[in-house]
């Protein structure tokens, strides 16, 4: 028991969060604590509050009531240490940018102002682009990438200030299943030294790769396993689709009251 | 021809002429790649009309008109960069009310002032050839200005702009960098009014980006392109103003329409004829 403790780091602690947007409340009384090495899926239907949450951990949203306390291996220096991936329709993909300014954009906590960066900086993103595929491409503006090739670029970005939180925002949209299965290999990988907090509509996928869930839906349901099962959505209220492969692919829809 | 060209050079108002459309060119080609790269254009438009109500005021009450452009304008960028924040209002209508409400205040003024309204058309049209020192003092500052921000802010100003929202989770400064760049937004379009007037200013901080963007997707080039491909058309318009006695600033736009034309017919006959060697 004493041995478990011991991987029970705590890195963030979320205690009573209401937050939302203007007067709209999109999650209430939410509390959840994020330990060092968690690999946790966020699910939930649409609109129920998993983009809100993964906001309200960046900072970018204030809360109403509540507090997400940072612990002091979560700091360094005046920011958190939280890898971010967004959603890539957020991104602007015309933009005048090469995919290695972009990569380098996630050191910008440390340049402010004009200054070489540091050749380990320099050097770890080069390991990184070559380790996602994308160093051939450095140069390219991201205006000529796939969807595959921009979530890469964005992944670098937010490893390469050596994150002990990785946070990503429904990374499996418009990307190929050749790339989705890398990348959960990929996130398996990087789960042997940091947190990942994944949020995803495709829970059928992420069951086998995360370690707990938690359930959104304007409140949140914590889940200590990866094992998904009707009864447990349907305790949860959290309707969502079940994907299992057989001979034939098959979809269980399931539905239930609100 | 070319005597011609050598007493043009000769004259002082030739000589403010050029210099201000190379300072203008740089300032435009830094600040439209700003604007164009972060799409906005419409916020630009909105406060280059809200700057006119300041003309009208200038005028009214008897001070440099251009003063009066630099406070409306300076005013109207910063109530956008926080209105459009804080207030429920839908940016785009909102910009199209400011940029309306400028523009009437702008003819109330006028119509109030006494006696005739000298200059009036040069601030609406702009006229190169009548820049005087001050304004190409004022334009050198700007030029100094913002050319030590964006080489001192480069990448910062290139990282916000690509991705607000991810710049705000790393505790950068993106509020006073907004604030900073919509003032310096501001004051290159107020103080190129001089060189191509209200309504035209907004092409002078596209169409060089527009034809840039076809030879290039990087930032940085787009910023250099951009002064150069505005200075040739300054330039040429200038002589072409000149030369047929035309309004100056009509004729730099039109000078540059035709650049973006016979550049975007290049790439299109390049492609066509690199498809018909595919297809041998």
């Amino acid at each position: 028991m004493f041995e478990n403790l011991t991987y029970m780091v705590p890195l963030i602690e979320i205690r009573h969060l209401t937050v939302g947007y203007e007067e709209n409340i999109i999650l209430s009384d939410v509390s959840l604590t994020i330990h060092d090495k968690d690999f946790i899926g966020v699910i939930g239907p649409n609109g129920g509050g998993k983009t809100t949450l993964l906001k309200a951990i960046l900072g970018l949203l204030q809360p109403f009531r509540g507090e997400v306390i940072f612990h002091d291996c979560m700091t360094e220096g005046n920011h958190h240490r939280i890898g971010y991936l967004p959603q890539i329709n957020n991104i602007d993909r015309k933009f005048p940018i090469s995919v290695s300014e972009v990569v380098k954009s996630g050191l910008m906590s440390k340049k402010v102002i004009i200054k070489k960066y540091a050749l380990k900086d320099l050097e770890y993103a080069g390991e990184l682009m070559n380790e996602m595929g994308i160093y051939e491409i450095r140069n390219k503006a991201i205006g000529e990438l796939s969807g595959g090739q921009i979530q890469r670029t964005l992944l670098c970005r937010a490893l390469v200030n050596h994150p002990k939180l990785l946070v990503l925002d429904e990374p499996n949209t418009y990307v190929d299943n050749r790339f989705e299965k890398e990348l959960y290999e990929k996130l398996r990988r990087f789960n042997e030294s940091i947190a990942i907090l994944l949020v995803s509509h495709d829970i059928g996928t992420i069951s086998t790769y995360v370690k707990s869930i938690a359930c959104v839906n304007h409140s949140l349901h914590y889940h200590p396993g990866n094992k998904i099962t009707p009864e447990l959505m349907e305790a949860y209220e959290c309707p969502i689709q079940i994907i299992t492969h057989g001979k034939i692919p098959h979809t269980v829809l399931h539905q239930h009251e609100s | 021809m070319m005597e011609n060209l050598m007493s043009l050079l000769a004259m002082n108002f030739f000589r403010n002429a050029l210099l201000a459309s190379l300072l203008a060119s740089i300032t435009c080609g830094i600040i439209g790649t700003y604007i164009v790269s972060r799409r906005i254009v419409f916020i630009s438009g909105g406060i280059t009309h809200a700057s006119f109500g300041g003309i009208g005021m200038g005028y009214y009450m008897g001070f440099d008109p251009i003063l009066g452009a630099v406070l409306f304008g300076i005013f109207s960028a910063l109530g956008i960069e926080f209105f459009t924040r804080k207030a429920d209002l839908r940016e785009d209508s909102a910009i199209a009310m400011l940029w309306a409400l400028g523009m009437a205040l702008g003819i109330i003024f006028i119509f109030l002032t006494p006696g005739y309204a000298p200059n009036l058309m040069s601030y609406l049209f702009g006229n190169i050839l009548t820049v005087s020192l001050t304004d190409i003092l004022f334009l050198t500052l700007l030029t100094l200005g913002i050319g030590a921000f964006f080489i001192l802010f480069y990448r910062m100003i290139l990282f916000i702009s690509f991705d607000e929202e991810y710049a705000l989770t790393n505790n950068t400064p993106v509020r006073l960098f907004n604030m900073i760049l919509i003032c310096l937004v501001a004051l290159t379009i107020v103080l190129n009014i001089r060189v191509v007037g209200i309504i035209l200013v907004m092409s002078l901080l596209t169409i060089p980006q527009a034809i840039s963007n076809l030879f290039t997707r990087y930032f940085h080039k787009m910023i250099f392109l951009s002064i150069f491909f505005g200075f040739v058309g300054s330039i040429s318009g200038l002589v072409f103003s000149y030369v047929y006695d035309i309004p100056s600033g009509a004729a730099i736009i039109f000078a540059l329409v035709l650049m973006y034309g016979i550049a975007k017919l290049f790439f299109i006959a390049r492609k066509s004829f690199t498809k018909k060697q595919h297809a041998l």
